[in-house]
């Protein structure tokens, strides 16, 4: 076959490759490419702005790779030979000095980003903003909205355009809590909680998972959070409030027990100090051993866990 | 009874589903049969003599291949019921694996390539080419290395063994803390892991010392360490990182095995333990890892693109500075591995810059190779064909990879197949093709024949077309939201297509294997028409190119005198390179010493007793290990000589084809 089939082949196949993925894709959500909230719309900004500087350098070096193999293959005579050429010092400090130009430039915005979309740091937002605590189970979401005194699993629901602070902790293995369409991942770990802010700029469903493998149920730890109006959020707590369907210490023994692919389930008030009370079993001396402990509600001394925060 | 064997029992033993079943019995056959077959033709006197008990260090790197191809294969096989579940389970099925199973394989996927595929191929070039390229009879300890590969050979068969014999880890090739304490993993799956990496891994730091000095005390005199190959630079610069992170891996493992066993708590969730401590150690070892894998395969590509380009190496002085360069950042930026985990932005934002700055050296290297071939004279053999694959993939996933290194970007592609595609990427097209461009170029130097070229060359492009099949559309899937080590999804993500097609990648893969194996079996049967006759088949620049092939047992008849870089190269253009030396001397070798096998034997039974809490036989097993250990000290005896007669008589017969 002639060198010039063979290009076209390899182009054929490429195109056709990637006519096949676009089908493939066409219609259904990526996730991090069309995000719905500031955080993840100011993630994928960032990662457009530094792909667009690299390949300042990326493209070059593919011209580059494919023109000289070509031009000084063994078979082209006619091109020059330096068999003893292995330096220029303004070569080699010419790429030290482009790579580095553009790693200086991105490490600046690497600083400045990590600090602007710090997880821990609270949007800034005209509306006050609102805390939601997760809690990773095996294996499931949990839920607890401490101002409203409800609890969900694998469903959270809150006001678009209002900044949720979320608390995250786990009473299980390590998870990640991961909702890639409004932004970032943080992970859930027990005896500890970590927080991830978050915003959603209008009404919409979007997929959330535990993006850390936590145990054979890790596939099915998945939920959807859901951003709405106002007015529909402040009637769906008031829902959920009139189920008589209370989070108490059996209920959560129940949900503790591990299981997945659960459904949504609604808790209309939580026992006082659950999230806290779920970090410090792990905290506590003699509580080394979650087997144990994973049965038992924990000691719930709520007010002096308030008093701790 | 019950006592005595400690947790082992049948009801334990057995592999709980068929698949597992078919495999272990599968396995447990060709080992039988391999075994029958070697006792029926009488070949285990041989086997034993030439090869299991040899401390030549070629014919150690000739049995590291071997292991390494046989575990490329199980990973692979690994890889083939990952995606063939992926491509089936979803919406209402749930594939036909239970996700234990498929927790365990893709766990034992991750192992084995990264411990006993790449480290393998990587410690079977240290083997074959190091002591060749500086000029050297030997390696530094010989009886050392033979007991590294054993302990290598070891690690492997625990890993494996996990298949027959109760079963293997469920926790990822890194098993996190708390998943992989006792509360949550009670099974023995994660002692198999624990003791596989633990045996494997301190035959890999003691090889790492061996090459070390090795490399530092053997060298050809005239050879200074500017005038060293880059093949020995790249390989100097891992196996310096090997010895400062293998210790760390070591007492990691070794803390949580106490944690499992004893009932400690350094990484558990409660009593005071701390998984994060974990996640910092595991990462202080392995990302320095993973440059020890790519180090090798850069210099694997130093040595290919100046022979194929018959040209020097540009930028020497560049390159042994960016060796040392990613040498020393590698251990700067292990925290990038957790972003995610809560440090502050003030940490995170430093581990990112220390990452990105690694692209420069990666990149200064790649200009060079580039401006080798540049004014060159570029032959397209084989090896020059992964070179050009791996530029074009490497390129691209160094750009995921410092896209991974801004926190805030890697807070959404982080665990996501995005970040999966993005390190093989990595490890595929740049180390195991550099492992496979350097197995295709000293292959003639080893076996004395060249590998069929077209076959090659097929091999190569099934493998970069299934490799670009198989993990285009995992960065897509990544974007979309897809994260690694799923068993199941829903119907309605959309993603089944992309998997299926990821799987076709896989299939292209194997078909790519396929032409390699096809690849050495017709050229083990045209071997004589494919004779390197010349000791330099490629035209080449290094010393080992100047003895025969297949380099004899004492690699040189006398030891070459250096006085440049590329000494070969140069002493071919003065004429000089197969100039009949003066006088020859009498050579001393280390005799043959099965005590390797003997360690590596009771360090299975340390590994396989600790592993089933079989108190007695792990204490036999490390006792065994001592009094191996103080008889091979007591043994003044362990070398002979080949006299000055002998090997003239040898060089003789072999000089004969130069004329």
């Amino acid at each position: 076959m002639k060198g010039r089939y063979k290009v076209a082949l390899v182009l054929l196949v490429a195109a056709f490759g990637i006519g096949v993925l676009a089908t493939l894709v066409h219609g259904h959500t990526i996730a991090v490419l069309q995000p719905k909230g500031p955080v993840a719309r100011q993630e994928l900004n960032l990662m457009i702005l530094a792909v667009s500087l690299m390949l300042i350098v990326v493209l070059p070096v593919f011209a580059l790779t494919i023109g000289i193999a070509w031009r000084y293959r063994a078979t082209n005579t006619k091109a020059a030979y330096t068999p003893d050429w292995d330096r220029k010092r303004s070569l080699e400090i010419l790429w030290w000095a482009i790579p580095g130009a553009i790693i200086s430039v991105l490490a600046v915005v690497t600083w400045v980003s990590s600090h602007a979309l710090d997880p821990y740091k609270p949007l800034s937002s005209t509306t006050p903003q609102m805390t939601i605590q997760v809690v990773a189970m095996d294996w499931k979401w949990l839920f607890i909205y401490p101002n409203s005194d409800i609890a969900t699993v694998n469903f959270v629901e809150f006001p678009r355009n209002t900044p949720v602070d979320f608390n995250i902790t786990s009473d299980a293995p390590m998870n990640s809590f991961w909702l890639p369409q409004l932004g970032g991942q943080i992970y859930a770990m027990p005896g500890m909680s970590t927080q991830l802010h978050l915003l959603a700029y209008g009404d919409g469903s979007y997929n959330g998972m535990s993006a850390n493998i936590s145990g054979v149920g890790f596939s099915g730890m998945t939920f959807v959070a859901k951003s709405v109006s106002n007015a529909d959020f402040t009637s769906w707590v008031n829902s959920v409030q009139m189920k008589n369907h209370p989070l108490n210490a059996s209920g959560y023994a129940q949900l503790a027990v591990p299981s997945s692919y659960n459904a949504r389930a609604y808790y209309s008030s939580v026992e006082s100090g659950l999230y806290d009370g779920i970090i410090m079993k792990y905290m506590v001396p003699g509580a080394a051993d979650p087997d144990v402990n994973m049965s038992v509600m924990p000691s719930m001394s709520g007010s002096s866990m308030a008093g701790m925060k | 009874m019950s006592d005595l064997l400690g947790k082992l029992s049948w009801k334990a033993a057995i592999p709980a589903d068929l698949i597992t079943l078919g495999a272990a019995i599968g396995m447990v056959l060709i080992v039988v049969v391999i075994a029958a077959a070697l006792l029926y033709f009488k070949k285990w006197k041989w086997l034993w003599k030439t090869w299991l008990t040899s401390l030549d260090p070629k014919k150690i790197g000739v049995m590291y291949l071997v292991v390494a191809f046989i575990m490329l294969l199980r990973g692979i096989s690994d890889v083939v019921l990952i995606r063939a579940q992926q491509s089936v389970s979803v919406g209402a099925s749930h594939g036909f694996m239970s996700p234990s199973m498929f927790q365990q394989v893709f766990s034992a996927h991750g192992t084995i390539m990264i411990f006993f595929v790449a480290m393998g191929f990587m410690f079977a070039l240290f083997n074959l080419v190091i002591p060749l390229q500086i000029g050297s009879r030997d390696v530094a300890f010989p009886f050392m290395n033979s007991a590294s590969f054993w302990l290598f050979v070891c690690g492997a068969v625990l890993i494996n063994l996990s298949l027959v014999i109760g079963q293997f880890s469920g926790a990822g090739w890194l098993a996190y803390p708390p998943l992989s304490e006792i509360a949550y993993s009670p099974s023995v799956g994660v002692d198999y892991w624990i003791w596989g990496l633990q045996i494997a891994g301190i035959g890999s730091l003691l090889s790492g010392i061996n090459f070390v000095v090795t490399i530092l005390k053997m060298r050809a005199p005239g050879m200074t360490m500017m005038k060293m190959p880059m093949f020995t630079w790249s390989s100097l610069g891992a196996l310096a990182l090997v010895i400062f992170a293998f210790p760390i891996l070591t007492v990691t493992v070794t803390l949580l095995y106490l944690d499992r066993t004893f009932g400690m708590h350094f990484f558990t969730a409660g009593g005071g333990g701390n998984m994060m401590m974990y996640v910092n150690l595991i990462w202080a070892w392995g990302h320095p890892e993973v440059y020890i894998l790519i180090l090798p395969a850069f210099g694997v590509f130093s040595e290919i693109v100046p022979t194929f380009a018959s040209k020097r190496l540009f930028g020497y002085f560049s390159m042994v500075l960016a060796i040392w360069a990613i040498v020393f950042l590698s251990f700067t930026v292990w925290l990038h591995h957790f972003f995610t985990m809560g440090a502050g932005a003030d940490v995170n934002a430093f581990f990112g810059i220390m990452t990105m700055i690694i692209a420069i050296p990666t990149g200064v290297k790649i200009f060079n190779w580039l401006f080798t071939m540049y004014r060159g004279r570029i032959r397209f053999n084989t090896p020059m064909f992964w070179f050009l694959g791996f530029v074009a993939c490497f390129t691209v996933g160094g750009m995921a990879g410092v896209l991974l290194a801004i926190p805030p970007a890697d807070f959404q592609l982080h665990n996501s197949l995005f970040l999966v595609a993005h390190f093989h990427t990595m490890i595929v097209s740049g180390v195991l093709f550099g492992m496979f461009a350097g197995v295709t170029y000293w292959f003639p130097k080893v076996f004395g024949f060249r590998l069929n070229e077209r076959l090659g060359r097929y091999a190569f492009w099934f493998w970069i077309t299934g490799f670009l099949t198989a993990f285009i559309p995992l960065y897509i899937l990544g974007l979309m939201g897809a994260t690694r080590r799923m068993d199941h999804y829903s119907a309605s993500l959309g993603w089944q297509g992309l998997f299926i097609v990821a799987a076709i990648g896989v299939a292209l893969v194997c078909i790519g294997i396929g032409f390699q194996i096809l690849q050495l079996v017709y050229s083990i049967w045209k071997r004589d028409e494919y004779r390197d006759t010349t000791g330099d088949p490629w035209d080449a620049r290094t010393l080992e190119w100047s003895t025969t092939s297949p380099a004899p047992f004492y690699n040189f008849a006398v030891i070459p005198e250096v006085t440049s870089r590329d000494p070969f190269w140069e002493a071919k253009k003065a004429g000089t390179a197969h100039d009949k030396p003066a006088a020859y001397h009498d050579i001393w070798l280390p005799k043959n010493s099965g005590m390797g096998i003997y360690i590596s034997g009771f360090a299975f039974l340390v590994g396989f007793g600790a592993i089933w809490h079989i108190l007695w036989m792990a204490v036999i097993g490390f006792l065994g290990v001592i009094v191996c250990i103080i008889i091979r000290t007591q043994d003044d005896d362990s070398e002979y000589v080949v006299t000055a007669a002998e090997v003239e008589k040898i060089e003789k017969e072999a000089r004969k084809r130069f004329a």
